[in-house]
Formats: C-alpha cells, sequence, structure tokens
C-alpha cells in the first residue's frame, strides 16, 4: 500500500482514472452544494423572493400547474414542436449529407450554398418566418427546421467523408457493387457518427424552441416564461427552466441507449 | 525484364501461361503544383499461375500503388493490366486483397466478415456456412466466430481479413503488407501461418512487403523495385524448397539472396545494415 497514490494526489493528477464511485459522489456533492447554496440565497433572504423563489415554492407551483393540466398541455405543445421541426430536418439532413460526404458532385454543388446559409443566425429570420407563416405552431417548426437542417448537413457530411477508404475498398475487392457498398458499407459504418450527431443537434433544436416561442406562441414552455416575467411570477419561469433541461436531459439519455443497442459494435 | 540470376529454379512451374501481367504500367499524379509526380515508370512483369510473388522495395517505391492499379482501385496513368489475359477494368472478386490497415467491417462479427463476399456472390447459406468454418478452421479462429472486431487483437484481424479474402476464392490473393502493422512476434506467426495455408492452396499472390526477410521466406520469386519513379529494379527467384519453416533465415542461401536483394536496394551503403 506504500506506494499507492493517495486518492487526493490522484484528483489532482492530469489524464488520471478515476473509480466510478468517486466519480459519482463528485457529481451528487455538486448537486447537492448548488441546492444549498440555493436555499441559502433564498430562504435566508439574501435575494428578493420576486427574483429568486425557494425551491419549495418552485416545486409547489409545479404540482399545482401539473394538477390543473396546464403544464402537461405546454410540455406536450413544446415537445411536438421541437420533434416535428427535429424529425423533418433529420428525414431531409441525413440522406443529402451522408451523399454530400460521398459523391464530391453533390458536395460541389451544395456546400457554397449551405456554408453562407449556416452561418446566418436562425433568429435573423423569425420576423421573415412571421411573415410568410404567420405565427401559428409552423412558424415554429419552421424556425427548428432551418436553425438545425443545415448545421445537421455539415455534420452528417463530415460522418460520411470519415468512412474508411479501404473499408469501401476491400467490400469492392469481395465482390461488392457501388450500391452494395452504398448500402451494405457506407450506411453501417457512418451509423454510431449520425447517432452522435443527432443527439448534439437535438439540444439545439430545444434552444431554438425557445426563441421561437418567446417571440410569437401561444402555448409551450418558452411562452409560459414569457407571460409569467409579465406577472412577476419568477417560480414559473423557473420551473419552466428546469423542465426544458429535464427534457433535454431525457432526450439525450435516450439517444446514448439507442446509440448502444442500434451500433454497440462501436465504442 | 532481367533474367533471374538463380539457376535452381524450385517451385515456380517454368513457363506457365501468366496469370496476372502487368505491362507497360506508369502511373502519374499531380503534385499540387501544376506539374505531376512519376509514382510509377513503364513497369512489366508476369506472376504465373500458383506462384507467390513479392514485390520488395523502399518505401515511397510505388509498391502500394501497383497493388491497388492490379486490383482495380485505381486508374493506371498508361499500360494495362491483365488477368488470364483479359484487361481489368475496376475492382472485382477474381481479385481479393488484404490491406495493410485494419478492414474488418466492424458492425458484423467475424463469420459474417468471412462471409461477406460469399453473400454477394449468391452462395446458398448453407454452404456458405461451411466455406466459413473451414477458413475460420485454417486461420485458427474458430472460437472466435461471434466476436467482433474490436474485442480482437490486430493479428487476428489480420487472419480474419485474409480468411475473408480466401473465402472468396479469387484468382489473385493482393496482399498489401499485411503485417506491417503488426508487432514482430505476431509477424513472425502471421508468416508461419500464411506459409501453411499457402502450401496447402497454391494461390497465385502478389504480395508488398518492405520487410526482406519476409520477401525471401513467403516469395517464390521476389521483385525488387526501386524508387521515384518506381521502377522494377531486377527479379530474383527464391531457390528454397517447401515446405519452407522459420529456421531457413539462417540458411547460406537465404542470406546470400539477402545480401543481394541489400546490395539492390541501397548500393552506395553499408550492406551489413538491416534495410529497415
Amino acid at each position: 500500500m506504500a506506494n499507492r497514490r493517495s486518492l487526493v494526489q490522484r484528483c489532482l493528477t492530469p489524464m488520471t482514472v478515476l473509480p466510478r464511485s468517486t466519480m459519482v459522489v463528485v457529481g451528487v456533492v455538486m448537486w447537492v452544494l448548488f441546492f444549498l447554496i440555493w436555499v441559502g440565497l433564498s430562504n435566508g433572504g439574501v435575494v428578493p423572493p420576486m427574483f429568486l423563489p425557494t425551491p419549495t415554492a418552485v416545486l409547489h407551483t409545479g404540482w399545482e400547474l401539473l394538477q390543473n393540466g396546464t403544464l402537461p398541455m405546454h410540455i406536450w405543445a413544446s415537445a411536438r414542436v421541437v420533434l416535428t421541426g427535429f424529425i423533418l430536418s433529420s428525414l431531409l439532413a441525413i440522406p443529402l449529407g451522408l451523399l454530400m460526404g460521398t459523391f464530391p458532385v453533390v458536395q460541389a454543388m451544395l456546400e457554397p450554398i449551405v456554408n453562407f446559409i449556416r452561418y446566418l443566425p436562425v433568429t435573423a429570420f423569425v420576423p421573415l418566418f412571421i411573415l410568410w407563416i404567420g405565427i401559428g405552431e409552423e412558424q415554429r417548426v419552421a424556425v427548428i427546421l432551418f436553425g438545425t437542417f443545415f448545421q445537421q448537413l455539415i455534420m452528417f457530411s463530415d460522418v460520411a467523408r470519415q468512412v474508411p477508404r479501404d473499408l469501401l475498398n476491400a467490400a469492392y475487392t469481395l465482390g461488392a457493387t457501388r450500391a452494395s457498398v452504398t448500402w451494405q458499407v457506407l450506411a453501417p459504418a457512418s451509423l454510431p457518427g449520425v447517432l452522435d450527431a443527432l443527439r448534439v443537434t437535438m439540444g439545439w433544436a430545444w434552444t431554438y424552441l425557445v426563441v421561437a416561442e418567446l417571440v410569437a406562441a401561444s402555448s409551450g414552455l418558452g411562452y409560459i416564461s414569457l407571460k409569467a416575467m409579465r406577472g412577476f411570477q419568477v417560480d414559473v419561469i423557473f420551473l419552466a427552466i428546469a423542465i426544458i433541461g429535464a427534457l433535454g436531459l431525457v432526450t439525450d439519455q435516450a439517444f446514448r441507449f439507442l446509440r448502444l443497442k442500434v451500433a454497440g459494435w462501436a465504442q | 525484364m532481367h533474367l533471374s540470376p538463380s539457376s535452381s529454379r524450385v517451385s515456380a512451374p517454368a513457363a506457365a501461361a501468366p496469370k496476372l501481367r502487368v505491362e507497360g504500367v506508369s502511373l502519374h499524379y499531380p503534385d499540387g503544383k501544376g506539374g505531376h509526380v512519376v509514382a510509377l515508370d513503364d513497369v512489366s512483369f508476369d506472376v504465373p499461375e500458383k506462384q507467390f510473388a513479392v514485390l520488395v522495395g523502399p518505401s515511397g517505391c510505388g509498391k502500394s500503388s501497383l497493388l491497388y492499379l492490379a486490383a482495380g482501385l485505381n486508374d493506371v496513368t498508361s499500360g494495362e493490366i491483365l488477368l488470364d489475359g483479359k484487361p481489368v477494368h475496376g475492382p472485382g472478386p477474381d481479385r481479393g486483397m488484404v490491406f495493410q490497415g485494419y478492414t474488418l467491417f466492424p458492425w458484423l462479427n467475424v463469420r459474417e466478415n468471412i462471409a461477406f463476399g460469399l453473400k454477394r456472390k449468391g452462395i446458398p447459406a448453407a454452404e456458405r456456412r461451411e466455406i466459413v468454418d473451414h477458413y475460420l478452421d485454417e486461420v485458427g479462429l474458430s472460437k472466435f466466430a461471434d466476436s467482433y472486431s474490436r474485442h480482437l487483437s490486430g493479428g487476428m484481424k489480420q487472419r480474419v481479413a485474409i480468411a475473408r479474402a480466401l473465402a472468396n476464392d479469387p484468382q489473385v490473393l493482393l496482399m498489401d503488407e499485411p503485417f506491417g502493422a503488426l508487432d514482430s512476434q505476431t509477424r513472425l506467426q502471421m508468416q508461419k501461418l500464411l506459409l501453411r495455408v499457402w502450401e496447402k492452396s497454391h494461390k497465385t499472390v502478389l504480395f508488398v512487403t518492405h520487410d526482406i526477410d519476409e520477401a525471401i521466406l513467403l516469395g517464390d520469386r521476389v521483385l525488387v523495385m526501386s524508387a521515384r519513379p518506381g521502377r522494377i529494379a531486377r527479379e530474383l527467384t527464391v531457390p528454397i524448397a517447401h515446405p519452407r519453416s522459420m529456421d531457413q533465415v539462417m540458411e547460406p542461401e537465404f542470406i546470400a539472396l539477402k545480401r543481394q536483394i541489400l546490395d539492390l536496394l541501397h548500393p552506395t551503403q553499408d550492406t551489413e545494415q538491416d534495410a529497415e
């Protein structure tokens, strides 16, 4: 035991591996600390309740809105918009992006335009979308679609481009045709990267949703936040933020699980 | 074409029709400054049926490029590559290849990897299974039939790659420094395994390496290449009978041939130095 480093020493060593239990404990301690500071600031009266609600007040409001059905309605409204926009965008971007990364001719066609558009902030288009589509759900779907599609296109094309060349060559020398190389090699080889890109862009889709709901909406988590601000209901704003965070965490874990299930061969 | 300086032809069948013929092949590619680099310059040689031919040369001599051309994975700038007298256009299952890097399909297990080409050929499942089992046994991986490539060592991956190429029963097997990335112990084991497999099947093989010992140990014939532009400097017949073993690297014929190749590769250098 004499030559073993102490836990403190190990924690301070760069690029070291720590036991799983230590990692979990440190993570939990941080959450506890976070809540303690929150309780200290709110219950301790350091910050007036008008600006910072107590954790119990947020929970209480959450319970109330859950029981009268308002909260599920707004969560569903947000989730519906985010999923519609995200799924539409992914359905278009996956084939097009993979084609772009596979066929230089498609890349030459799309890349100049895509690289121009993807640096435009989607918020700049919100007024245009309102003018064109109105302030209904379609407008919010359009914001998410527009915000994620061009980013996804570039990410998926990178995924396809990173498939090792010799993997395709090996398939050719085993008698694969160009079509079977595309479906039997390129597609499965791209799958883990595609799932990783979906996981990242799902987070962005949530961001655009809130932007869209803050500007023009009559339901959704972004909308109730904005309404709560006008009525000084700071507890509702906190609730909306916490729920968006939790939903993001759930979708993230769902993608991790999916990645493990359908592409467990790639670690 | 140079005549073989060695008079005792042991394993190469005399005057057999060439299985693979490389005829006046040149390969140029742009150098990015408006000109071009000559990777291969008017390379010609034949590989007779059932011969194990080895291309050896310094890095950058174009020996791997030549193999990719033979596989049809790249286009020649001029010249022709013929298989059984017919020019090759593009890749095909008649020219199997084992690559330097690991090219197992990681989403398929070992069995499915070996069956990949058989499936493309439309061979029925029962027969496929039989062939795969045979080659799994040949490379000693029967116990790993259901493993995925991330659980295999480098040597095991290359054994699967060899089994996968052989299971497809190609006319010619092209091997591009297949053991180059392996540690020396594993490399020795792989050379032994390949010798054993080849002595049973007598496939026509074109093997690329920069390791002179490997070239002599495995080859019936060694084609020594020079670099920039890549050319065949000399063809040498290996006067060592099969079956071969690792002990033969100590024998006088082996050492004499090694010295001769070293002289060709490093004409001005001290030949006592190892080529690597």
